[in-house]
């Protein structure tokens, strides 16, 4: 079971693509540009389709995904936690 | 996968269409109960109502003449009867689709009223349907083959799996010799470097930065907030999709790996070659969908993450994601299901390939869950207030 993929192994972030994802819970996860699989424990309850950070991230870093800038932090992120709108902003509107 | 042939409506113009609709095309919001009317008379007839087509001006009327006639000289449709309130407009909406040889004639309202009018449309359309209905497909080269693509209500889940399924199939029509266009000029936003790598030439790069940054100025220059809940929207954040930037990097998976794009396009323009082209178009799904089957496109590929269920009166769109619990909670939308991807259990290349699979199905006339479902959104883009 793959509970989450990466799109690039530099990527700040990893898509939960299964539904239930709870607090705690050790995931098992695919990078898909470089085909190779990781672990990671979520800190938060992640809805299908959400993002947690794979690495923690201090406010106003950029958040790479893709392997590109998609935004800025507004509040630290520590690895494991859910990676949204609450703590993660648009640089271009 | 070896190059395909499909099953196609050949019409006069030499295009080949995969449906063949007979329509009733109102010229403007006024005529839209005579076509209702006359549609309801003939069976196997379509009206299109819409809600514009008076005392618009400049290029945005040039605009709306563009879409309207594209509509109806779009190889899905057999046959056009058009109506007006008045014969001016009428006469150019006719004399716009009479250009492809197809059966096509207008009817206007004034001096007439709706009775007369709808009876006289009536007679006509009973005409084209039944001429229409003995028409055969016939196969055709995939070349000949114009393909649009556009996602909506996209999560993340669209630019891991689904898009770049369609990015698969792109790469694959495009070495075929299809004519292939994507858009949602604001929606590029993040990415723009990206695509404009993918142009063929320097100049054609340069005109796609200079459309993208022409949307993205007006979009600046009208907006009141950071666009939070409009791009992107309440569903893209729902689905888990957090900044323009992420969802446009999602986006233009859509255009695969190999493609390059030979041009722009100005709205519902038709393209003069194959490849793959550029529209300058709106992010809105049954806005962007009108504006491809008025540029001539005759199948499309449209990915969903969160579950988007438009489809096109006389377009057919072929539904995708990978989504699990899209396909779970929505499955009568969805046409074709590559879930499987985020799991590992099928590749892109397989993917791409399934996907053509269905797209081809679809041309030889199985309904798609849209078609079946009776969803006919025709939305015009409007580029500013009437006169």
């Amino acid at each position: 079971m793959i509970h989450f993929v990466v799109h690039d192994e530099n990527d700040s972030a990893g898509v939960v693509v299964v539904e239930g994802i709870k607090a705690g819970q050790e995931l098992s996860g695919w990078v898909m540009d470089q085909d190779k699989t990781i672990n990671m424990k979520v800190q938060n309850d992640i809805p299908i389709g959400h993002k947690f950070a794979l690495k923690n991230l201090a406010q106003g870093a950029t958040v790479i995904k893709y392997g590109h800038d998609i935004g800025k932090t507004v509040a630290p992120i520590k690895t494991g936690e859910h990676l949204h709108v609450h703590n993660v902003k648009t640089k271009r509107w | 996968m070896k190059t395909p042939l499909f099953p196609g409506y050949r019409r006069e113009n030499g295009r080949v269409g995969v449906r063949n609709h007979v329509i009733i095309l109102p010229v403007d919001d006024l005529s839209n109960a005579a076509c209702e009317a006359v549609a309801h008379n003939i069976k196997g007839t379509m009206a299109i109502p819409h809600p514009y087509g008076r005392l618009q001006f400049g290029a945005d009327l040039e605009l709306h003449f563009r879409t309207i006639i594209g509509t109806g000289a779009n190889p899905n449709v057999a046959a056009v009867v058009v109506i007006g309130i008045e014969p001016g407009w009428t006469k150019r909406v006719v004399e716009g689709i009479a250009k492809t040889g197809k059966p096509v004639q207008g009817f206007s309202i004034e001096l007439n009223g709706d009775h007369k009018t709808i009876a006289d449309a009536s007679r006509v359309a009973r005409e084209y349907v039944q001429w229409a209905s003995e028409l055969q497909r016939v196969t055709c080269p995939i070349d000949e083959l114009w393909v649009s693509t556009k996602c909506g209500e996209s999560d993340t889940t669209s630019g891991c799996g689904a898009n770049p399924t369609v990015g698969s199939a792109f790469d694959k029509l495009e070495a075929m010799g299809a004519t292939l266009v994507f858009g949602e000029t604001s929606e590029i936003t993040g990415g723009e470097d990206l695509v404009a790598s993918r142009c063929a030439t320097p100049a054609v790069a340069e005109k796609f930065m200079q459309t993208w940054s022409a949307y993205n100025d007006f979009i600046v220059a009208n907006k009141t907030d950071d666009l939070t809940d409009s791009q992107p929207t309440k569903g893209n954040i729902i689905g888990g999709l957090t900044t323009i930037e992420e969802k446009a990097l999602g986006n233009i998976q859509k255009i695969g790996k190999k493609c390059k794009i030979v041009g722009i396009l100005e709205p519902a323009e038709t393209p003069t070659g194959k490849g793959l082209w550029f529209m300058d178009s709106s992010s809105a799904a049954a806005e962007m969908v009108t504006l491809c089957a008025a540029a001539g496109f005759v199948v499309h590929f449209f990915p969903t993450g969160q579950g988007n269920v438009i489809g096109n009166p006389i377009l057919p769109v072929i539904k995708l994601t990978a989504n699990p619990r899209t396909v779970r909670t929505m499955s009568e939308h969805i046409d074709f299901d590559c879930s499987g991807l985020l799991q590992r259990k099928m590749n892109l290349d397989q993917a791409g390939d399934e996907l053509l699979k269905v797209m081809l199905r679809t041309c030889n006339g199985r309904f798609t869950a849209a078609e079946a479902l009776g969803h006919r959104e025709f939305v015009l883009t409007k580029l500013y207030r009437s006169a």
